[in-house]
């Protein structure tokens, strides 16, 4: 892997679909090398916010930097050598193996006439080992459990070898279990492979736990951003998600606990 | 490094030139038939022996040469170039229906043809030439008609379907305002045969495939990374809209310029992909299989519509026969899956 550590900010962006703006004008620095989650109700741009990083989404104002360059000005193929993304919803062709999908996460790095080399399966091997699907490798994506492709998902992320890895609500269709099993594997990925993640998250207190930098997002604008620890309180939670709560210290991480209040229970 | 994943994909590729190769030599083998039967019968060394230039006897190389190379030709480039263009449609559209038989290139060249043939009294060439323009056309205005920022599959297919409608309505109405011998002849175009392609149509066809297929192969690897969906596609670098009108390009070009050969032939395009699909089975690049798929699938069905049946029948008789209940199938199957919509 490349030794040195990208950095990727944005500046004054808005994004939007055509119509009116759904982020409007925000700042953003990624802190390189950490866990970043991205929080916030439906609707609030959270997707948004991470598809316009990887230029997904054009920007109607501002621009997005990779290491101080404007991202638009690269072209698509360097972007692609440094950010990674797993979409929210990913399409697996029909009867395709596990290793072929996550071969194809080499894209960015082969060219017109190359064929596949030494490094492309050194890659391939790595990600399939590192998410544990190494033993799927063979099997039809169709056969595996939610959580395996997820896995496997992951795997092609991590194949394109990128310094950052972005993913939209990586844990949306998966049980507790697999969510908790995947949040693991991604902190291993940041902690031992020094990957930068961003994520959107659905789940509050999972995103307390594991990201080191939270950004929660009400309306198409940062409400807050800091480490869970200190910014997570009973009013922001009021103001970003309206819902009165109690927050107290996660037994095991000691991170912050969103305990929810309602009509019965108060 | 693991071995498993090598081994894998050692293996997918050693399995995919197999079905390859075992699929180019039976579109050799029928090639070579469609040169044997006939009125007078030629055994394969002398077809062989004729087309490689290894015997020297003038009574058959004038019938292998002059008269049976132009028809095995004909059925191999537009089997070739319908196989190529249906998987590519189905594989940039992510449906298995949309092919360009069905999402109105086609119609558009039927309307041309028929225009050309029944309102003009137009040649064959200057018919191929019409046809070409107005299957152009017609994919120019399903594109642009679709166009909102991009294109997205269903779109595409939804707007192609009402074209292919509309065409089909005005081929209706030619026909039926025409001249009892005008509308023969335009239904004999409309079934489409490899029986009728001209030298100059069969000649520009064969430079186009030539020069189309390489770079369409070249260009698979953005299909591969556009069937994992358009985000997961730009995320690893490929120009999305580049990379689909593109591909969609080379396909239409394939499709109108075998139309303007040998009519609209159908289903070659709709089932080549699929049947590449299932007997390749790797889950992997089809787009030669496909190809070679619909040029075993053309010739095969111009055998049985010359030689098989008890009447000779134009090539399109046969496919459309086959292809129909495959089509019906498709569609109870797919939306099953709810995969079709």
């Amino acid at each position: 892997m490349t030794p040195q550590t990208r950095q990727l900010s944005a500046k004054d962006v808005s994004f939007g679909y055509g119509g009116d703006d759904i982020v409007r004008h925000q700042d953003v620095e990624v802190p390189t090398g950490r866990i970043t989650a991205i929080v916030g109700p439906n609707g609030c741009g959270k997707s948004t916010l991470l598809r316009g990083l990887v230029r997904l989404l054009k920007p109607t104002s501002g621009e997005v930097l990779l290491d101080g360059a404007s991202i638009q000005g690269l072209r698509s193929v360097e972007v692609a050598k440094s950010i990674g993304l797993l979409p929210q919803t990913p399409v697996a062709p029909d009867g395709i193996t596990v290793a072929d999908l996550v071969g194809r996460g080499r894209y960015p790095h082969q060219g017109w006439f190359r064929q596949w080399t030494a490094d492309d399966d050194r890659a391939v091997s790595n990600a399939l080992a590192v998410t544990n699907t190494t033993d799927l490798a063979d099997r039809t994506i169709a056969e595996l459990s939610g959580g395996q492709r997820q896995r496997v998902w992951i795997a092609m992320t991590l194949a394109q070898d990128t310094e950052l890895v972005l993913l939209d609500e990586p844990t949306t269709f998966l049980d507790i279990h697999h969510q908790v099993d995947l949040l693991d594997l991604l902190t291993d990925l940041n902690r031992e492979a020094s990957r930068t993640i961003v994520m959107v998250l659905h789940d509050l207190n999972l995103a307390c736990r594991y990201a080191d930098h939270l950004i929660a997002m009400k309306d198409g604008v940062i409400a807050a951003e800091g480490a869970p620890v200190d910014i997570v309180t009973p009013e922001l939670v009021g103001e970003v998600f309206g819902l009165s709560c109690q927050v107290v210290p996660d037994p095991v991480s000691a991170t912050p606990l969103i305990v929810p209040l309602g009509r019965h229970h108060h | 490094m693991s071995v498993v994943a090598v081994q894998a994909r050692v293996h997918r590729r050693r399995r995919e030139l197999l079905v390859t190769g075992v699929l180019a030599l039976v579109v050799v083998a029928l090639f070579v038939l469609t040169m044997m039967v006939g009125s007078y019968r030629l055994s394969p060394f002398q077809v062989l022996g004729s087309l490689l230039g290894i015997t020297d006897d003038p009574s058959v190389d004038f019938i292998v040469r002059d008269l049976r190379l132009p028809l095995a030709a004909s059925g191999l480039a537009v089997g070739l170039a319908l196989g190529l263009s249906g998987i590519v449609f189905q594989k940039v559209l992510s449906n298995p229906l949309a092919s360009p038989d069905f999402v109105g290139i086609s119609q558009g060249a039927s309307v041309a043809g028929v225009v050309s043939i029944v309102l003009f009294h137009w040649g064959a060439v200057t018919t191929s030439l019409t046809a070409l323009a107005g299957a152009l056309l017609a994919s120019a205005l399903i594109y642009l008609l679709a166009w909102r920022g991009g294109v997205t599959g269903y779109r595409f297919i939804l707007i192609g379907i009402g074209v292919s409608e509309f065409c089909i309505a005005v081929v209706g109405y030619v026909l039926a305002r025409a001249q009892l011998f005008d509308a023969r002849a335009a239904m004999t175009w409309l079934v489409g045969s490899i029986g009728q392609t001209g030298p100059l149509q069969l000649r520009i066809l064969l430079v186009a495939l030539i020069v189309l297929v390489p770079v369409a192969l070249l260009l698979g690897r953005w299909l591969n990374a556009l069937e994992l969906g358009d985000d997961t596609a730009s995320a690893l670098g490929v120009r999305v809209e580049t990379a689909r009108l593109s591909l969609l390009g080379i396909a239409v070009v394939l499709v109108a310029l075998s139309t303007a050969a040998a009519g609209p032939v159908a289903f070659v395009a709709l089932v080549s992909g699929p049947i590449a699909v299932r007997v390749v089975r790797t889950g992997g690049s089809v787009l030669l299989p496909s190809a070679l798929v619909g040029a075993a699938v053309v010739l095969g069905s111009d055998l049985v519509a010359s030689h098989v049946l008890p009447v000779p029948l134009p090539t399109g008789v046969v496919t459309g026969a086959v292809g129909a209940p495959y089509l019906i199938w498709l569609l109870a199957t797919v939306n099953r899956e709810g995969r079709g919509g």
